[in-house]
Parts: structure tokens; sequence; C-alpha cells
């Protein structure tokens, strides 16, 4: 019998409402036991004295990039950066090359996250083929090899049509569409958010309200035709304001945050480096506290990182031709925990259940709690670690973040992938 | 300013600034006074011009500006170099670093390529244009035509009309003039207006009549064609008809008003033809100051401006 006890560590596992002082015990890589002081001879024992035990972190939006794309990351690198960042479980996006639009992709995407093996990787699907936003993908053989959501995710799928489509050939499957919210007229060549810092350093701006229309379109259809949409990293005070509404007449929306579009704004916009670079891009104080306030009432249901890596040479050029995007898996706990926790803007168990209870629950996934027979995806977590982010020690193939050199308060000290410690072994 | 990276006008101090400007009135008189113009200040220094857009006055006048001053100078176009062949900007940049240049004067259609390049190399880089961000040799000549006709710089009103929005040469203006003590007015379509545009000391205005209004200066801006088919105004003949600087127009301003345009201009569209070539029209001396402007920035930057 292969066990392990985790002991006396702050237990907070919010699908079970819990949290104290308590061990964990995990016996064939599932939770056998919580309760304080276990009694167990258990092989190996972990002193989480001190340390905040959570069920494994999910982050339902990553780009490990594979297939066609493995300069910028790969299913090892990717899975190394998930595990050092404390994840158990990520989703990644179809927006590969070729893109993940069939079964035969989706097929064997799963069967790669099996052989590499370290955290949980779950497959999206494209909604379009090719994701072009004209003919609808084999999406229900692409659910039958495996396909947890669909998405589209890097741009707007503009047909509302073809949309519409969409929600309706999926309605009776439970599955939602993911939506990246950018109304492509409304952003096309623009590289930052548009407001007082585009105008003063000229560069091309993508504005709020292209995403403001885009969330409510999506949320109209929804609402419409009965179909779940899910608004990936929003980032407007508007949006948040579009979907709480939604929320409140019941329609089939739940919504995610990136760690970066609640803590930074687009002052920070540096046009000789375009670590800065995102779609959406980063916004104002007032964007930032509106994603904020709508995590906390519980508009946005979850964070995610949106991990994009790109080559270090990809990124590491002029600002209009860098790539969007950054890796995000390593720095997500440091980040939150540093500007959201130890500044008292979010509680704990409000926090963990954003990475972990909520987004099991909108991907229907047996994972993000701590429950008795669970998967044993357990992350341990030391909030008073003080350390600096060095893309030197990244596992992503990526380099270029904005949160380099920043000092952090709050790190994963070990990730648990069904009952196998596996942060100290990468 | 030995050293010194020339990337936007926003590092400028008011006395970099006067500094510039005394620096370029030496070199304009030995532009000036015919026969040999060439200096010695930059001899045994190399300049290397990097233009990654066209230009036919920016290029010349820094060719010419770092000659008279005794460097040697080559200028590299993008459409005859390695950039072709897929080389980046960091690459090509380390290239010419690495034959121990002194400074590259660099144009790029990215705005921030001019501070990549001052991040990424240690050549001095003198901004000659970045997208829509920085020209500070143009504020520069602008600031230094308009000192020499008005003979002060506080307290005039200069109005930038045209296309403010993808206006490098507006962004510059607008910090150079408001740290000398000019009030600056914008004005143009709000198609062509930057959203969200606060700063202290300058007014936007949609309408052109309300910037020009008593005017000491006016700056007209070239107004690409591709705009237009970009959408961002219906015609040409409407834009001339109800944005362009002509005569009428003109009666609005003072009447001593000077007329700027960095050039090239669309006669006929943003300006007339009687505009351009007016008395009060400066155009053609901006040329010959931006020479000047040029030499005191390279003689700052390279030699510290001591006289040699």
């Amino acid at each position: 019998m292969n066990n392990l006890l985790i002991r006396g560590g702050r237990v907070i596992d919010p699908a079970n409402d819990f949290d104290g002082v308590a061990d964990v015990l995990i016996v064939d890589g599932k939770i056998a036991k919580v309760a304080p002081d276990i009694k167990s001879s258990a092989q190996i024992e972990f002193d989480a004295t001190g340390k905040l035990v959570v069920p494994g972190l999910i982050d339902m939006h990553v780009h490990l990039r594979e297939p066609g794309q493995e300069a910028k990351e790969d299913f090892i690198s990717g899975s190394k950066a998930a595990a050092a960042g404390g994840y158990t479980t990520v989703a990644t996006m179809p927006n590969t090359s070729p893109v993940v639009d069939n079964a035969a992709l989706v097929r064997s995407m799963v069967k790669r996250a099996e052989e590499v093996g370290l955290v949980n990787i779950k497959i999206i699907g494209a909604v379009t083929k090719g994701q072009q936003g004209q003919e609808l993908a084999e999406m229900r053989d692409m659910i039958a090899a495996g396909a947890v959501a669909f998405s589209d995710d890097g741009h707007f799928d503009d047909n509302a049509k073809t949309f519409m489509n969409a929600l309706d050939y999926l309605h009776d499957t439970g599955k939602l569409i993911i939506c990246h919210e950018e109304e492509t007229s409304l952003v096309k060549g623009g590289v930052m958010n548009e407001g007082k810092r585009s105008a003063l350093l000229g560069l091309k701006g993508r504005p709020t309200v292209a995403e403001d229309i885009a969330v409510a379109r999506d949320v109209l259809l929804a609402e419409y035709t009965g179909g779940r949409v899910h608004i990936a990293h929003i980032s407007s005070a508007r949006a948040v304001e579009i979907v709480r509404d939604a929320k409140k007449r019941g329609v089939k929306v739940t919504s995610e945050v990136t760690p970066q579009h609640l803590t930074m704004t687009d002052d920070l916009v540096n046009p000789a480096d375009a670590s800065t670079k995102i779609n959406p891009p980063l916004r104002t104080q007032a964007d930032c506290d509106a994603c904020l306030a709508g995590l906390i009432d519980g508009t946005i249901d979850a964070i995610v990182t949106d991990h994009s890596p790109h080559a270090p040479e990809e990124k590491d050029r002029e600002y209009i031709y860098a790539p969007s995007g950054f890796p995000g898996l390593e720095t997500s706990v440091g980040v939150l925990f540093t500007e959201l926790y130890h500044t008292g803007k979010i509680d704990l168990r409000t926090l963990i259940s954003k990475m972990t209870a909520e987004p099991a629950k909108i991907f229907g996934l047996n994972a993000g709690t701590l429950s008795i027979d669970a998967p044993a995806d357990v992350t341990i977590i030391d909030p008073e670690l003080v350390w600096t982010v060095d893309a030197k020690n990244f596992y992503t193939k990526g380099s270029h973040s904005p949160f380099v050199g920043r000092e952090l308060k709050g790190r994963a000290v070990a990730t648990i992938v069904r009952g196998n410690l596996i942060k100290e072994e990468l | 300013m030995l050293g010194k990276s020339i990337t936007a006008m926003e590092s400028f101090s008011a006395e970099e600034i006067r500094l510039v400007l005394d620096t370029a009135y030496k070199m304009k008189q030995t532009i000036r006074r015919g026969g040999d113009k060439k200096l010695s200040n930059l001899r045994g220094k190399s300049i290397v011009n990097l233009f990654y857009e066209p230009s036919t006055r920016t290029r010349t006048s820094f060719e010419l500006a770092g000659k008279y001053l005794g460097a040697d100078v080559v200028s590299i176009n993008s459409g005859t170099s390695s950039i072709v062949k897929g080389e980046s900007l960091r690459d090509t940049l380390r290239t010419i670093e690495a034959m121990g240049v002194d400074a590259i004067v660099m144009r790029h259609k990215s705005e921030g390529a001019a501070d990549f390049a001052a991040r990424v190399v240690k050549p001095v880089i003198i901004n000659a244009g970045d997208g829509a961000h920085a020209h500070p040799s143009q504020a520069l000549l602008d600031l230094f035509t308009i000192e020499q006709r008005k003979g002060r710089l506080a307290g005039l009103k200069v109005a930038i009309v045209g296309d403010i929005l993808h206006s490098r040469v507006a962004r510059s203006d607008v910090y150079a003039m408001t740290k000398v003590g000019i009030e600056v007015h914008l004005a143009g379509p709000k198609t062509l207006l930057p959203r969200f545009f606060d700063f202290d000391g300058v007014t936007v205005h949609e309408s052109l009549e309300a910037a020009i209004n008593n005017a000491d200066v006016i700056n007209v801006l070239r107004i690409q064609l591709e705009r237009q088919q970009a959408g961002l105004f219906p015609s040409t003949r409407e834009y001339a008809r109800v944005f362009g600087i002509n005569d009428d127009r003109l009666s609005l301003a003072k009447d001593d008003v000077l007329i700027l345009h960095p050039g090239p201009q669309n006669k006929g569209l943003e300006i007339s033809s009687e505009v351009t070539y007016c008395e009060q029209s400066a155009i053609q001396e901006q040329v010959q100051n931006g020479v000047a402007v040029r030499m005191a920035l390279l003689d700052l930057t390279l030699n510290g401006g001591d006289t040699k």
C-alpha cells in the first residue's frame, strides 16, 4: 500500500466547507482521511506545520503549445511549470499548430498527457474548424475522445450565427464554450489597452468596449439559446457588470480572471519591453478593482493564469511584433498571495475556492476537493515564504513575464498528484 | 548629455533643451558660412543610420549632420540589408555594435523600438522616429525654428493640426513645447485624435478653428492617404475643405502666424500651395534647421559639446 501523510497543516477545502488544522492521509492515490492527529505508519510523512494544505490547484486556461509549437512549451515543460506553481490539473487551449479541432488530435493529446503523466492535463477542443469561425468542428466526436470544453481562444468568433449554432449544437451535452471576448474590428492592430497611456505612447489601443460588446453578445446568445458560455480572462469593469447582471437573470454564464488582470495596469506598459503585451491587455486600476469585486461577489468564478509562454527570441523584440502572452503558472500563487491575500483584499477560502472547487465545478471534474476517495491531488502552500521571481528558475520555456524581478510572499512548496509528491522530484 | 541616448522628449529637461538649441545655433552658423563646412568635433567617431522605414529628409539630414561634424557615417536601408533575410532587430543592433560604432540613428515602425535598442546595445541611440511614439529631433528643430522666427518660446500659442493619433511629431512636440512654456492646442477630426489624451498644458479640439484662433504658430501634420482608405475620413476633398490649412483659415490666427510642416506635404490636402510657400511659412527653414539641430544632438551626445 502506497501512502503519504501530510502532518499538521492548515487544511482549507472549500468544497467541504472545511478550514482547520488537520492531517491528510493519502492511500493509493486517494484521499483516505482528513482529521487531527492521524495515527498512521505512512511510508512518507510531510510536515506541513505552518503551511496551507489545499486541494490541488486547477488552472482551466493554459497554453501548453502542443502540438506544433514546442519551441514555446511542451507537455513536459508545461507540466513541470504547473507542478512548480502548485497546479495539479491544467486545461490546455487548442490554438496550436495544427489546431486541435478533431477527435484524432484530442485522442493523441490525451494519450500524450498520460505518457507525460506529471500533472493532469485536460484537453480543450476548438469550436470551429481551424478556429476560423466558419464551420463547426466535430465537437461531439471530440467529447467522446475526452475534450472537456471548447474554445476558439485567441480570438473572438465574429460570426454570431456560427457561435449561436455552436451553443445550440452543444446544448444537450452540457459542455461549455470558453470565449475570448474582443470584437475583432475594434482591436485590429492594437497592442495595449486604449487609454491615457496608449494615447501618450502612440501604441495602438485595444479598447474595453471591444470586450464589453463581445461579452454582451455572448451572454445574450447564451440567454437566448440556453447554452453555456464561459467568459475567458475577463478584464473590463463594464464586462464584469454585464456578467453580474446576466447571472442575476439566470443566464448560464461563468467567468474567469487572471492574476495579471487583477493586479497590473497599463501604466506598466514599457514599449521597450514586450513582457506586458497580452490579450486582452492590462487595463486600468478601476478595471482591476471591478474584477476583484466580481471575484469576491461570485460574478467571476475562477482564477486562471492564461499561461502563454513564447520562445524568448519571439518575445524579445519590438513591441508591435512580439506575440501576446506570458507564462503564469509559476508566479500565480505568489502574486495572488502577495497582492490579494497579504493585503487583506480577499480571504483564503474564497481565493482557494476560485482555484479549486469552482473550476472543478465548471468543468464537471472529480477534482478540486479533499473529500474521502477523491483523487489525491493536493497542494501545500507556504503563505509566508518570500522569494524573488527569476526567469532562470522557471520550468516553463517562456522567460518574459512582467512579474520577473518581483519579490513575492507565498509559494507552493509541494504538489501532490494522485498521491505522488512531485514538486520535489522536478 | 555625453553618452545619453535620445529616444523621446519625455526624458529631456528644460535645461537640456536650452543646451541643444544654443548648440544648434552655432551649428547653423557653420552650415551657413559657406566654403568648408566640415568640423572635426566627431573625427574618428562612427555613426550608423539604421532606417526601417523610408525617409528622405530625416535620413539625409542626420547623414549630413554627422559628416559636417567629421564623423564617418554609414546608412543602412532595411530593403537591402540582412533585415530582409529575417534578422531580428536585436541581432542587427548587436552586429552593428560589434563593428565599433559610436551611435545608431534609428527609424522604425514599432513604438518603443529606439528604447528597445538603447536597452540591448551600448552605442548612443538617436531615435529618428518610432511608430507613432516619438521623433525628438523633429520636436527640437520645431522649437529651434519657432525661437529663431519669434525670438522666444514661452507664452506662445502653438496649434498642431491634422492626424494627431498617428503622429510621433505631435507627441514629441507636446512634450518639448510644454517643457518650455508653450501653450499647445491639438486639432483634427475626432477619428484622428487620440482618445483619452490628457496632458497638462495641452487642449484638444475637434474643430480646427478653435485651435488656430489667435495662434502664433500652426504646425500642419502630414495626412497619409491610407488613413482615408482605413475609413478615418470619407474623402481627401472633404478633409481639405473642413480641416485643410488655407489662406481663409490663416486669417483666424495671428497676423504674423508661423507655419510649420514636418514634410513631405500633400498640397491641397492638409495644406494649400499658397500657404506652403507664403512668407510666414518656415517649412524650408525647418529643413536647414534640422541639420543644425541634429549636429547639435550628435555633438552633445558623442562629444559632450566641447568645441574643438
